[in-house]
């Protein structure tokens, strides 16, 4: 039963805005290893969904807990610091630092060291390679020392998972991670994905139904706020609503 | 986390970038300091009719330093930091006045109680943002100028405080008419606070405050207490602030109002700007051309300085809105 | 005593509808393009000098120096905001503030240079003068003036918005500029408008202002503590927010310097400080 054991779960949550229900009665489960997608029409409350995960946002009902904790009421960087991680769907980076400062203050945050103000930045030998080794294995060894903004855009959407990933995270929450990447460099992407590490649950919000059908191994369809449907790929494909409500408004 | 299972994608024949070397030469003394240090020197051998003002050039510059650690590396916009400056002077000159004028037990003890209460101060600091935290700061510190003028049987009110008398430095120096020991002591305060600022800028901690300055939405996201960085960093620049007040103090023998004053936290700001924010030296270099360009000009006409300063102010914020230093290093960067 | 407090009430409520026309204009502007402008002090400065020379050098009288003070004001905000104001949008919180800080100083030098450092005066019409008795109390006839027109401006404004077609586009700017631009709205020209209005507005504030505060060069430094306070406490891009906020600063500085002279100001600012910390946003702020 090792496999099925649930990381997160998120049972109720719902959100309003005033009037606006923007998030109705979701519940999640993502065991371990998961690779599940978050998919509907624009406004369907999917960035809100993520939002209300991580702490953002709180929710005004529902329980969300990782590995058995309760974390609702928890601050954002404490759960971070929990396991949970997240990326933007816009680059939220840094843009004066280099790769590697950014990934390095990352993995500082991570290791509470990051309030040391005696002691060189060089000196802290391990977190620094630890955080090298993160961007060599997503592919922005070479660019490491190149200020962020000089870095091109797919470059920067892989800067974002790096980030995410130092925090040496169980859960990892993508939000259009392939969003605005042009298609010579979503190969790179591809592969980041797809080498995830196996023991990390992924839950992603993807409009590219390539990447959601190439590496979802279950889909979460989200509409008006509320869950349409969570099945399997090809019972997702093949369901008449979600053609209707979702594939049949075009891409967004 | 077990380790993935790919091989790290490097094209073959790729120069390898050695991290730990790129951060430490990044943080490699430069010959242009040393030079600028030695150069701090010349007064005492140069131009020895300059030190008194050379002497509140390094004061000012502390406090400027003080001051670039929060505005330039955290980005917290402060209208009123002279408080705590304000603050290092009267206690300094108050514990003197009451008997105890040694100055370098004096002096931390300044920079003690300003960093306490800078400490506090920054719990509220961290609560606003944007207009709101810059209205708390301005009328912090306006706060802070009316309590010591109402509190007048202390700190002397509008006559300022009276009766400083500093005893000799280490036993030894005593402080003289011409100002030699005045400006030695200054600026040996100054260089000792500059080596700590400077490991502090990078250090790990230098690192996060440079993360809330370039992007304060994603620290939380890294698992950052950024509000814990934010509180450690304005402690430390208060108490830095009060050391320089407590120079102030100690060298001059006179304490007044106007070291708490708005156009001091004002003036700080507009020296930051020219010299460039986030850099250290900006804040020295800043306030030396301020300085000497107030001596000069509103020596003149006082209209002239309102004016030229203005315009300055303007045109860097224009054309130049690193600074003076933040110019040069892009010149530098440019030709290499 | 009652007469007293009274009259300070009623002093405290004319400085405050000053402080109001000084500084709603600034409370809109921020609110819809969230500029900072420390300037917005020299335009009421700027305004009384115009004010001053209009009825010294050209005879004019007072009733039309003031609309004179107020065109001037809106011409010269226009002028501004297109060379240099229009540069440093997205500029950033503290350049906004350093650009315009070094605007007053140039401000306050150009003045001292044209009309030197002494205060100038400005001569009342007889109908202005002296005050009125009511209920045994002597009430100040030009400071009766001042509350009149304030509430007419105050009127006028919030008629205006709620009613016009201009109002509309202002409230839509300042409530969401993103929005309001994805619906067509020319939202640079509102702002143009806005601000013009706004530096008009101050410089009839300031106009009116010479008789009771004075008028030297460093009117617009006296002054933008004052501002920046009306603002801030009452929350931007809210004229109801300003009207609040002028009105309880204006009160409460005359009370405190009649009552309390000795801590009058300190708290003001002890007070400006916790609003601030409970309500960061000001009393009626939106974002």
């Amino acid at each position: 039963m090792v496999d099925q054991q649930i990381v997160l779960r998120a049972e109720g949550l719902s959100k309003k805005f005033g009037q606006l229900e923007v998030t109705r009665e979701v519940s999640i489960s993502l065991p371990r290893g998961a690779r599940h997608a978050l998919i509907g029409p624009n406004g369907a409350g999917k960035t809100t969904l993520i939002n209300l995960l991580t702490g953002q946002l709180q929710p005004d009902g529902g329980r969300i807990a990782l590995e058995g904790d309760d974390i609702t009421g928890l601050a954002p960087a404490a759960r971070v610091r929990r396991g949970l991680s997240r990326t933007f769907q816009i680059n939220t980076l840094f843009p004066d630092l280099t790769p590697l400062e950014a990934v390095t203050l990352a993995v500082l945050e991570r290791k509470r060291s990051a309030g040391q103000f005696w002691k060189r930045l060089a000196g802290h030998d391990e977190t620094i390679e630890e955080g090298y080794a993160i961007l060599t294995q997503l592919g922005l060894g070479e660019v490491a020392t190149r200020t962020t903004r000089t870095l091109s855009y797919g470059q920067q959407r892989l800067l974002e998972i790096a980030l995410a990933l130092a925090a040496r995270p169980r859960v990892l929450l993508l939000d259009e991670p392939a969003a605005g990447v042009p298609k010579d460099e979503s190969a790179a992407l591809f592969q980041v994905i797809a080498a995830l590490p196996a023991d990390i649950s992924v839950l992603f919000i993807e409009h590219d139904m390539d990447i959601v059908f190439k590496f979802a191994s279950r889909i979460i369809v989200l509409v008006g706020g509320g869950v349409l449907l969570e099945a399997d790929p090809e019972t997702v494909r093949s369901d008449r609503r979600v053609r209707e409500v979702y594939l049949g408004h075009g891409h967004g | 986390m077990t380790t993935p299972v790919t091989t790290p994608m490097t094209t073959p024949g790729a120069a390898q970038v050695e991290p730990r070397d790129w951060l430490r030469r990044r943080s490699r003394w430069s010959p242009f300091e040393i030079v600028f240090w030695l150069a701090a020197l010349l007064p005492f051998l140069v131009l020895p009719t300059y030190l008194p003002l050379a002497n509140q050039v390094a004061i000012a510059a502390l406090f400027a330093l003080s001051v670039d650690l929060i505005l330039g590396y955290a980005g917290i916009v402060t209208l009123g930091h002279a408080m705590f400056f304000g603050l290092g002077a009267y206690f300094a000159g108050v514990i003197s006045v009451r008997g105890w004028g040694e100055p370098i037990t004096g002096l931390l003890a300044a920079g003690l109680f300003a960093g306490i209460i800078g400490f506090i101060v920054s719990f509220l600091i961290t609560r606003v943002q944007h207009l709101a935290l810059i209205m708390v700061t301005l009328g912090l510190g306006f706060l802070t100028y009316e309590l010591a003028n109402a509190m007048h049987w202390l700190t002397g009110g509008t006559d300022g405080l009276r009766g400083i008398s500093t005893w000799p430095v280490l036993g030894q120096f005593r402080f003289d008419m011409w100002g030699y020991t005045a400006y030695a002591y200054s600026l040996a305060v100054l260089f000792i606070c500059f080596l700590l600022s400077r490991r502090l800028v990078n250090s790990a901690f230098g690192l996060a405050l440079r993360g809330i300055r370039e992007n304060v939405k994603r620290m939380p996201a890294i698992g950052a207490d950024h509000k814990k960085h934010l509180r450690l960093v304005y402690a430390i620049s208060a108490a830095i602030a009060g050391l320089a007040g407590g120079l102030l103090a100690q060298t001059t023998n006179t304490v007044a109002l106007d070291s708490l004053s708005f156009e001091r936290s004002a003036d700080v700001v507009v020296m930051l700007i020219l010299g460039g924010t986030g850099r250290l030296y900006g804040a020295i270099l800043g306030t030396i051309i301020f300085l000497v360009a107030r001596d000069q000009l509103a020596g003149i006409n006082p209209q002239y300085w309102y004016f030229g300063i203005g315009l300055l102010l303007m045109l860097v914020v224009l054309f130049m809105p690193k600074g003076i230093l933040g110019f040069l290093a892009r010149l530098v960067e440019r030709r290499n | 005593m009652i007469s007293q407090l009274t009259i300070v009430l009623f002093d405290g409520f004319a400085f405050g509808m000053l402080l109001f026309l000084l500084s709603v204009g600034l409370s809109v502007t921020l609110g819809m393009m969230n500029f900072i402008n420390l300037a917005h002090g020299a335009f009421g400065m700027f305004g009384g000098y115009v004010a001053v020379t209009a009825m010294r050098q050209l005879g004019l009288p007072f009733l039309a120096a003031l609309p004179l003070a107020f065109i001037s004001m809106a011409l010269l905000s226009v002028i501004i905001e297109r060379t240099l104001f229009r540069r440093l949008y997205g500029a950033g919180e503290l350049n906004q503030v350093l650009f315009t800080i070094g605007l007053v100083f140039v401000a306050a030098a150009v003045a001292t240079f044209t009309f030197g450092t002494v205060q100038q005066v400005i001569i009342l019409p007889d109908w202005l003068r002296g005050s009125v008795e009511l209920g045994g109390i002597r009430f100040g006839v030009y400071r009766s003036f001042i509350i009149l027109v304030a509430l007419l401006v105050t009127a006028f404004l919030v008629f205006g918005l709620e009613r016009t077609r201009l109002g509309a586009q202002i409230r839509a700017a300042v409530d969401n500029q993103r929005m309001a631009q994805g619906l067509g709205l020319d939202v640079e020209r509102v702002f143009a408008i806005t601000f013009a209005l706004g530096s008009g507005l101050a410089g009839l504030g300031g106009a009116l202002a010479v008789e009771v505060v004075g008028l030297s060069p460093s009117f617009g430094f006296q002054m933008l503590v004052y501002v920046l306070i009306v603002v801030s406490v009452g929350g931007l891009g809210s004229i109801t927010g300003s009207f609040v906020g002028a009105a309880l600063l204006g009160i409460g500085d005359v009370a405190g310097k009649y009552f309390w002279p000795e801590i009058g100001s300190f708290l003001i600012y002890l007070l400006l400080v916790a609003i601030l910390l409970v309500r960061p946003l000001g009393l009626f702020g939106k974002r």
